[in-house]
């Protein structure tokens, strides 16, 4: 047990080699962010970052599936400095992103709007998961209400008395 | 000639699916032997026949033959030759062949290797994969004929995709098939006990093996094509929630559930129900995963085929199947025996959890993938759902299923005692809270997201070996007679380990390249130098550049850390005059576990500078290097004694003596 005791410490020593070896130098100091093309690049960087981030949720239209920061596509180019004069011009986020809908329709958002037509895309989850789990807990205690032994009567212990008796 | 012996073979192939289609199943009904074995002949034949037709396909691309129009669009003489052997599975109809004899192979298998089962229940299985055999026959026949004729023939063909010219496209859709396919055993099982009305721990047994084999499979065709579309694409992106990953995901996500749930039909024959169901669910999974991507009805980067017959073909054969796979289930499902009995706690409730949230997350991925297809049928709304989606409901999901990884293992059967494995699992805890603590600290609390991630990764990590250490009683017993009762565990300890632990591993490797890859793009000329990930990297010089079929601009680089050359990066622009298309191929160095990717953009307007992308991505290889691992431990179970059936068993004679005692 004693040990046992030590090896939290001897974990903690190692994992601290592991992440500092695996992580620290190159990855604590995050980089500025860059636009996919260098001619893109905002010069303010916050706005840059925010460009960033509402680019990872839009669909280069004419691509599959791909964002339009990650795409090549000429429209995605077009679309990422779309989202730059946006927000230089002082949108919030939201207007970016509204503003995009309202050109091409909710076919560019990568991630679907909560509302009644994509219910079931977003309660599929959590119905599947919490029925199915309502399921299992009702199976296992339908099936244990009904195999649960009866309590042996009387005679069958005399009898098994008997038995051991005979054989002992 | 050739052609046509092939083409001649597969019709044959087809008459003979359709004799083993019936006559062993008259043969288990009316118990006649000598229908029944008809199977086992008819489908080593039929085996041997779509082997004849593959191999007469392949030997039209190696020899060029132009004359036939699936080798006119898809080859080209001056293609080297791996690729144009590649090349056959790289288009619509060679693929199908593939499917096909992967099918046939795997009926092949089961007859030749199954005489220890019950006669009736091999003619079933034999039967039902026939079933699959003729319907796929026909689709290849009637709608993607690999040997039509082109007259006259032309004096060079169109070249090969130039994204599918890799060494990816050798082992990435054999692999593939080989899993989607073998997932078809387990559902010839399945529906073959449903016809019966009879399944017992025999059935289990046998379906097991077959399910691991196909599942080993899947992991590796699955890691590999991720490394693939990583190298190849240029984009650095290992996973992109693609429609086409997904239907490749999702018979995974059932087949990892069929896998646990076999587990304990096997040992203590409960969950009977539930697993003919996930037997049938995996593979209708794998038949819809065909569907999207044969039908062309999701076009995506993978997709290469375009017509709507096709798609309507194949989708009657997914209703038929799949229709017909669970009307037999409703119907015969109710007088299958449910057995054995469990409190919530225990070994089986942990699998049931297991279950729950591994089929909760295929539900997840396919009503994602297949919405915005209903949606526009449906109402006509145009929708897309990507990462994001994906990353708000099946993140979330793996979560609670991760963090119980370790228990399930040191749960006993039928009751188990949380706490007391929680007890046991005191020193994985402590490694992940030092996880925790150590990238907090160094990342001063800024990152609260990946410290708990990298938590999660050492917990399961660590936990996965506690089983192991534990058995084996290292701390009891001292290192040298632990290690001989470590080797003396069953095998099938081994797998759950090894499996475990390579989800840990992928699992690391996720959430740090996820939360400390650094991003680089800018623009360069030659002799110009940039800092990225903590190296100076120096674009040294342009080489134009010849291969066969193809010309490419290449682009040197050297990577310096501290004044000290690591290596030098090699990478390229090409471009193929066939297709008149153009490839990026990435420059990418292993150090360690972690690699830096270098990929080159457009080239500026005077040419003399180009726009070059650089990441580092700490411990990426991790992510692959996982699914190897899970693979192993897949193999490592199934090389467990239990599991060979008709191997004499050591423990059958050991246990009766042990009590005795």
């Amino acid at each position: 047990m004693g040990a046992f005791m030590r090896l939290p410490r001897i974990a903690l020593v190692l994992v601290t080699l592991v992440v500092i070896v695996a992580a620290a130098p190159k990855g604590v100091a995050i980089a500025p962010a860059y636009a996919v093309n260098p001619d893109e690049v905002l010069s303010n960087p916050k706005l840059e970052a925010r460009a960033r981030k509402i680019s990872e949720g839009l669909r280069c239209l004419v691509c599959q599936n791909e964002s339009i920061d990650n795409s090549n596509a000429d429209l995605a180019k077009d679309l990422r400095l779309l989202v730059r004069k946006r927000l230089e011009a002082g949108d919030t986020d939201q207007e970016v992103v509204d503003y995009l809908v309202s050109r091409y329709g909710e076919f560019v958002l990568l991630k679907p709007r909560f509302d009644w037509d994509n219910l079931a895309l977003w309660a599929t989850p959590v119905v599947v998961l919490l029925g199915g789990g309502i399921l299992a807990f009702l199976v296992m205690r339908r099936r244990k209400a009904r195999r649960s032994p009866d309590a042996l009567s009387a005679a069958e212990e005399a009898a098994i008395e008997r038995i051991i008796a005979e054989r002992g | 000639m050739i052609v046509e012996i092939g083409h001649y073979a597969l019709i044959l192939s087809l008459s003979v699916a359709i004799v083993q289609s019936i006559l062993p199943l008259l043969g288990a009904r009316r118990g006649d032997a000598r229908l029944m074995e008809t199977g086992t002949i008819a489908a080593t034949g039929g085996f041997v026949l779509i082997t004849i037709a593959f191999s007469a396909l392949v030997t039209a691309h190696v020899t060029s033959d132009f004359s036939v129009l699936n080798v006119y669009q898809n080859s080209q003489s001056a293609k080297p030759l791996l690729y144009k052997i590649t090349g056959v599975w790289g288009n619509h109809e060679g693929s199908m062949l593939l499917w096909v004899l992967i099918l046939a192979f795997f009926g092949s298998l089961v007859a030749l290797f199954g005489r220890d089962l019950p006669a009736a229940l091999k003619a079933n299985v034999l039967a039902v994969q026939a079933w699959i055999l003729t319907a796929f026959l026909l689709f290849i026949l009637l709608t993607s004929n690999p040997f039509t004729r082109l007259e006259p023939a032309p004096m060079d063909g169109q070249g090969l995709n130039p994204i599918l010219q890799d060494i990816g496209l050798a082992i990435h859709p054999p692999l593939l098939y080989l899993g989607y396919v073998g997932f078809s055993i387990a559902f010839s099982f399945a529906v073959a006990a449903l016809i019966d009305g009879r399944i017992d721990a025999a059935w289990a047994r046998w379906v097991r093996p077959w399910t691991l084999i196909a599942w080993i499979f899947l992991t590796l065709g699955i890691s590999m094509g991720s490394y693939w579309a990583y190298y190849e694409l240029g984009w650095g992106g290992w996973w992109f929630w693609d429609p086409v990953e997904n239907a490749s995901f999702m018979p995974w996500l059932a087949g990892t559930a069929l896998l646990h749930s076999a587990l304990v039909m096997e040992k203590r024959a409960a969950l009977k129900i539930w697993t003919i169901l996930l037997a049938i669910l995996t593979f209708s999974l794998s038949l819809l995963g065909t569907f999207l991507v044969r039908s062309g009805v999701l076009t995506s980067v993978h997709a290469f085929a375009t017509d709507p017959t096709r798609g309507v073909f194949i989708l009657c054969i997914l209703c038929l199947f799949i229709g017909g796979a669970l009307s037999l289930f409703a119907m015969r499902a109710s007088s299958l025996e449910g057995g054995g009995l469990f409190a919530p706690i225990s070994r089986e409730g942990a699998l049931v959890f297991n279950n729950l949230f591994l089929t909760t997350a295929a539900a997840t991925v396919l009503v994602g993938t297949l919405y915005p297809l209903l949606l526009e049928v449906t109402i006509g709304k145009k929708i897309s759902v990507g990462a994001p989606f994906f990353d708000l409901t099946f993140g979330p999901l793996m979560v609670p299923l991760l963090f119980a990884v370790p228990f399930g293992p040191l749960l006993g059967w039928k009751r188990g005692d949380l706490l007391g494995a929680g007890q046991r699992l005191y020193f994985a805890a402590g490694v992940a809270l030092a996880a925790l603590l150590v990238t907090l600290a160094l990342t001063s609390g800024a990152r609260i997201l990946a410290a708990f991630g990298f938590a999660l990764a050492f917990w399961l990590i660590a936990g996965s070996l506690t089983d192991l250490v534990l058995r084996a009683a290292f701390l009891k017993v001292g290192w040298r007679s632990g290690l001989s009762r470590l080797i003396g565990l069953p095998r099938s300890a081994f797998g759950t380990a090894f499996a475990h632990f390579g989800l840990g591993v992928t699992v690391l490797g996720i959430i740090t390249v996820s939360s400390f890859q650094t991003e680089n793009i800018t623009t360069m000329a030659p002799g110009q130098t940039v800092d990225a990930g903590g190296y100076a990297i120096t674009f040294e010089k342009i080489v134009p550049r010849a291969g066969p079929n193809y010309e490419e601009q290449g682009a040197l680089f050297s990577v310096r850390q501290g004044g000290v050359e690591m290596t030098t990066l090699d990478t390229a622009k090409r471009f193929y005059p066939a297709r008149q298309t153009s490839t990026t191929e990435a420059g990418i160095w292993t150090h360690w576990f972690s690699q830096l990717y270098l990929s080159l953009g457009d080239p500026s307007a005077d040419k003399r500078s180009v726009v070059v992308r650089i990441w580092w991505k700490p411990l990426v290889t991790l992510i692959w290097i996982g699914g190897i691992f899970m693979a192993i431990g897949g193999a490592f179970s199934l090389a467990d004694r239990r599991l060979r059936v008709g191997a004499p068993s050591r423990r059958r004679q050991a246990v009766p003596a042990a009590v005795r005692a």
